[in-house]
């Protein structure tokens, strides 16, 4: 038996005896070692990451996928400034139980436009992909500034200070105009009145708001967030953001097939 | 440490310290009313004090003694004494942070005080500020015992430390005041990054120097640890920090990657970051204080260059196991699954080295709490390996995934493996390089490893049974077909486990304070004691640098 295991091993044997002499002498040359170390490293990560970019099915087609408006860019600010994605996922897994949890899986489209994704790796609360529309603007901002009152279970952070900070605007259109740099389809006119457009996003029946519906299309979401008229605040653009998740795309619903399991 | 320097390089220092002022100043001028401008004053102020410190020593006498004689351990010194500060801070910030969880409302209802932000504080000050500072630190004394060689230069490790230091002060108080990248372990914005690439370029150069003055023909397999962690991390860090800055005076930058591709680019730095910095960095400490310490060699040098290479190459493969059951392609789902599963081999065998390494030194491990760090810390690793292994398995990823049992791996690997670690290189080499009879406290020493030991296994438990009870509570059914539980009933049951959590994390807090006092009261208290054969030599028959290996 100990033989058999013997010979079976033996081209193992002759593999690592040649390999530790290799190295024996490889070992005496720092750069060496160096490119070693580099093509070693490169080989996997260049495989797996290189090939995402270019093949087509990587990322689906969905004609109807919309941008973030700047009112909801400025609120995903908000939400990575936080640090919300540290208890947030937002990527439902083609799991039975999770679609039926929270719904459709997510597909790559959806995140399509993310810089960056958001997809998060801890759920101490619950996935917040498809979020948007399910509760109304008052309850968001109650739950920010007090978690505790409407979920006493709750381990959330509170988040009054939100609507007491006024939202800056003035950095939009810079925002913008990076977005498109790394791959964002904003036109020069979205960019040129993206302040303008936040600010007419949570004011609704005003000249403001007609821009943004023109820019952004006719369902976009105009309403005052935080019920409190007259100020733009950080808790509308993060509300207005809130409210969006999910709702970029209707892909989803149309062509869920059964989940895995 | 000032009179060590020659006066040509205390100028150098002090062009250097001069111009960082300088950059701070600009940042503080043009980030006005952003945290960019707030990042110019911190850096402003700590390039201002170098500038000082050095500046009032210019004129003292300069060195005397024959510099190649001896080995250059200033840096190292203060490095050890920076990664036991940090220590401290990151592991309380954890306990906090643990403590929140257990109790919402134990913050100041102020902005910078909520998990979302702290949180990043604790990740980042344990493995940046202590992990990382150990690293350097530890790495600068191997580098120069091993090559039996002395460091090139005197400025350059000290612009390694203090600027790899200057980013972790800048990326801590960043998230505190909301500046992040929301890309776990990769949060700070894109001018700590830049800062980060030039520190680690010289980082590079300065081992690669001191490789090249080796009186030793052959690199010691710490060596080429510390070497592919220096590396890799450099290529992780530029590829997942790509960005363009909404303006050049604001800290706000959008990735360049969006969605899958930045998921699989994320995911690929974040796996490697556990792979390099925290895993291959270590093995370095592990590879050369172990053996030293049982004074015996190790155990295979072939079993070591298999695990080496084998971890190199397999390690890459394994990022996208992170993402399993998402939105990324099938395809490297499959591949990362099947190469985290084969990482076992060469990790084990790392882990298996170690341990043979002590066989008929088993005693010693008995009667020596430091080389008892060193043993637990290699179990730990064979363990968390082992179970990240398993966790790579697509259906098993399918309930450990988004739950506590993921953290419950995570500290099983960061407490229990890179913590004890590098505890146990520290106080191995603390009397070393303070030339001190022994360490202050024996007893300390004893109370630190049963407080840490105590408090990973308790950390880990807890997690390990959170982890699982909510992954099963979340696709439990009713036998109607619904789903059993909501999701406040999940954080319900998850309240006893966060409270034991924060009591395990508290033990080792403790254990960590007691070993930096420990620390201190040895260079302070202890006589002291020059050791026999610690300088640089071509002759190996006067210093071994570590037991002969076969
Ligand atoms: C400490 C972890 C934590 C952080 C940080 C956190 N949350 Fe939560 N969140 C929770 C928990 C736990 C729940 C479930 C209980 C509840 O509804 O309050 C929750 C629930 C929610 C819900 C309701 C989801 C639903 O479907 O019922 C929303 C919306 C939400 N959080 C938004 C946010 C936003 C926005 C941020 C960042 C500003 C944030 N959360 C930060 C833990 C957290
Ligand atoms: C005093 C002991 C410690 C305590 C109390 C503690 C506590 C915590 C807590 C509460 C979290 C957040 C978990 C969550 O989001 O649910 C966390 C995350 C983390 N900690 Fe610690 N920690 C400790 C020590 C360490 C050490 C020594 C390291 C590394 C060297 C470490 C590395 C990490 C990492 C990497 C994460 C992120 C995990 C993830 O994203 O899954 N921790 N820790
Ligand atoms: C063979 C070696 C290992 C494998 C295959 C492995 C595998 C895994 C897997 C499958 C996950 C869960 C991913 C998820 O579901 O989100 C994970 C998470 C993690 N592991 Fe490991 N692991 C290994 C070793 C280690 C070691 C030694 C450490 C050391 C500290 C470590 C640190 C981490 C961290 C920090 C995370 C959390 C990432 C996050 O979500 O933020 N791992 N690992």
């Amino acid at each position: 038996m100990m033989k058999f295991i013997r010979t079976l091993l033996k081209p193992f044997a002759a593999f690592f005896e040649a390999h530790a002499k290799t190295h024996y002498r490889l070992e005496r040359h720092s750069m060496g070692l160096t490119v070693g170390i580099i093509i070693a490293a490169g080989v996997g990560g260049f495989i797996e990451i290189a090939p995402l970019f270019t093949i087509d099915d990587t990322v689906e087609a969905a004609p109807d996928m919309r941008l973030y408006t700047p009112l909801e860019q400025a609120g995903r600010d908000i939400y990575i400034r936080e640090g919300c994605y540290a208890c947030h996922s937002q990527m439902i897994r083609t799991l039975r139980d999770e679609v039926e949890r929270y719904g459709p899986y997510s597909l790559a489209v959806e995140s399509q436009y993310d810089h960056p994704m958001l997809w998060g790796s801890k759920r101490t609360g619950p996935d917040l992909a498809r979020l948007g529309e399910k509760y109304s603007d008052d309850w968001h901002v109650r739950h920010l500034v007090n978690p505790r009152d409407l979920v006493p279970e709750s381990v959330m952070p509170q988040y009054a200070f939100l609507l007491e900070a006024g939202l800056d605007t003035d950095s939009l259109p810079d925002r913008l105009a990076a977005l498109r740099a790394v791959g964002v389809p904003y036109t020069d006119e979205m960019i040129a009145n993206a302040d303008s457009d936040a600010l007419g996003q949570a004011m609704p029946d005003t000249e403001r708001s007609d821009g943004v519906f023109e820019r952004y299309g006719d369902e976009t979401a105009v309403r005052n967030f935080d019920d409190r008229p007259g100020r733009l605040t950080e808790m509308d653009a993060l509300v207005a953001y809130l409210q969006i998740l999910g709702q970029l795309t209707d892909l989803p619903e149309q062509t869920q097939i059964l989940p895995e399991e | 440490m000032m009179s060590n320097l020659t006066r040509a390089e205390r100028a150098n220092a002090m062009v250097i310290a001069g111009t960082g002022a300088f950059i701070g100043l600009v940042m503080a001028a043009a980030g006005r009313g952003d945290p960019m401008g707030a990042h110019g004053w911190i850096v402003l102020a700590f390039c201002g004090a170098l500038f000082f410190v050095v500046g009032s020593a210019y004129e003292d006498p300069e060195p005397t003694q024959d510099r190649t004689a001896s080995y250059y351990d200033d840096p190292t010194k203060v490095g050890i004494l920076i990664a036991l500060f940090w220590a401290v801070v990151g592991m309380g910030m954890g306990v906090w942070v643990a403590s929140q969880l257990a109790w919402p409302d134990l913050r100041f209802d102020a902005a910078w005080s909520s998990f979302g932000r702290i949180r990043p504080v604790h990740t980042s000050g344990v493995i940046f500020g202590f992990g990382g500072n150990a690293l350097i630190a530890t790495s600068f004394h191997i580098m120069q015992r091993t090559c039996r060689a002395r460091m090139p230069d005197q400025v350059t490790p000290w612009f390694v430390l203090l600027g790899f230091n200057l980013f972790c002060i800048v990326a801590s108080s960043g998230y505190l005041m909301g500046v992040t990248q929301s890309k776990e372990y990769a949060e700070p914005e894109w001018y700590a990054d830049l800062w980060l690439v030039v520190v680690w370029v010289v980082y590079f150069v300065l081992y690669i120097r001191t490789l090249a003055r080796r009186n030793e023909p052959h690199i010691y397999v710490a060596n080429w640890y510390y070497l592919a962690f220096i590396l890799v991390v450099a290529v992780l860090h530029i590829v997942n920090n790509l960005a363009v800055p909404a303006s050049l005076t604001g800290a706000k930058s959008y990735s360049a990657f969006a969605g899958v591709q930045d998921a699989m680019t994320q995911w690929w730095y974040g796996h490697n970051a556990v792979a390099f910095f925290l895993t291959s960095g270590f093995l370095g400490m592990l590879y050369y204080f172990l053996p030293k310490r049982a004074e015996r060699p190790i155990y295979s040098y072939r079993l070591s260059i298999l695990s080496f290479w084998g971890i190199t190459f397999f390690y890459i493969w394994a990022g996208s196991h992170h993402l399993h059951y998402t939105a990324l392609p099938h395809w490297v789902q499959t591949l990362g699954m099947t190469f985290s599963v084969m990482l076992l081999v060469p990790s084990w065998a790392s882990a298996g080295n170690a341990l043979m390494t002590l066989n008929g030194a088993w005693h010693k491990v008995r009667d020596d709490a430091t080389l008892r760090f060193m043993m637990v810390a290699a179990v730990f690793y064979g363990l968390s390996t082992f179970e990240g292994s398993f966790m790579a398995i697509r259906p098993v990823n399918g309930l450990s995934h988004y739950t506590d049992w993921t953290v419950g791996h995570v500290h099983a690997g960061a407490m229990g493996w890179v913590a004890l670690i590098s505890f146990g290189s520290i106080y191995a080499l603390a009397p070393v390089l303070w030339r001190r009879e022994t360490i202050y406290s024996w007893k300390a020493v004893e109370w630190h490893f049963w407080l840490a030991l105590a408090g990973t296994v308790i950390y880990v438990f807890a997690m390990w049974n959170s982890g699982i009870t909510q992954g099963l509570m979340w696709r439990t059914y009713t036998e109607s077909g619904t789903l059993a539980y909501s999701f406040t009933d999940t954080l319900v049951a998850m309240h006893p486990y966060y409270v034991a959590r924060t009591f395990g994390g508290l033990l080792f807090l403790i254990g960590a304070c007691i070993g930096a006092w420990n620390v201190v009261m040895t260079i302070r208290r202890m006589p002291s004691e020059t050791p026999e054969r610690d300088y640089p030599t071509s002759s190996e028959s006067r210093e071994p640098a570590l037991p002969a290996a076969e």
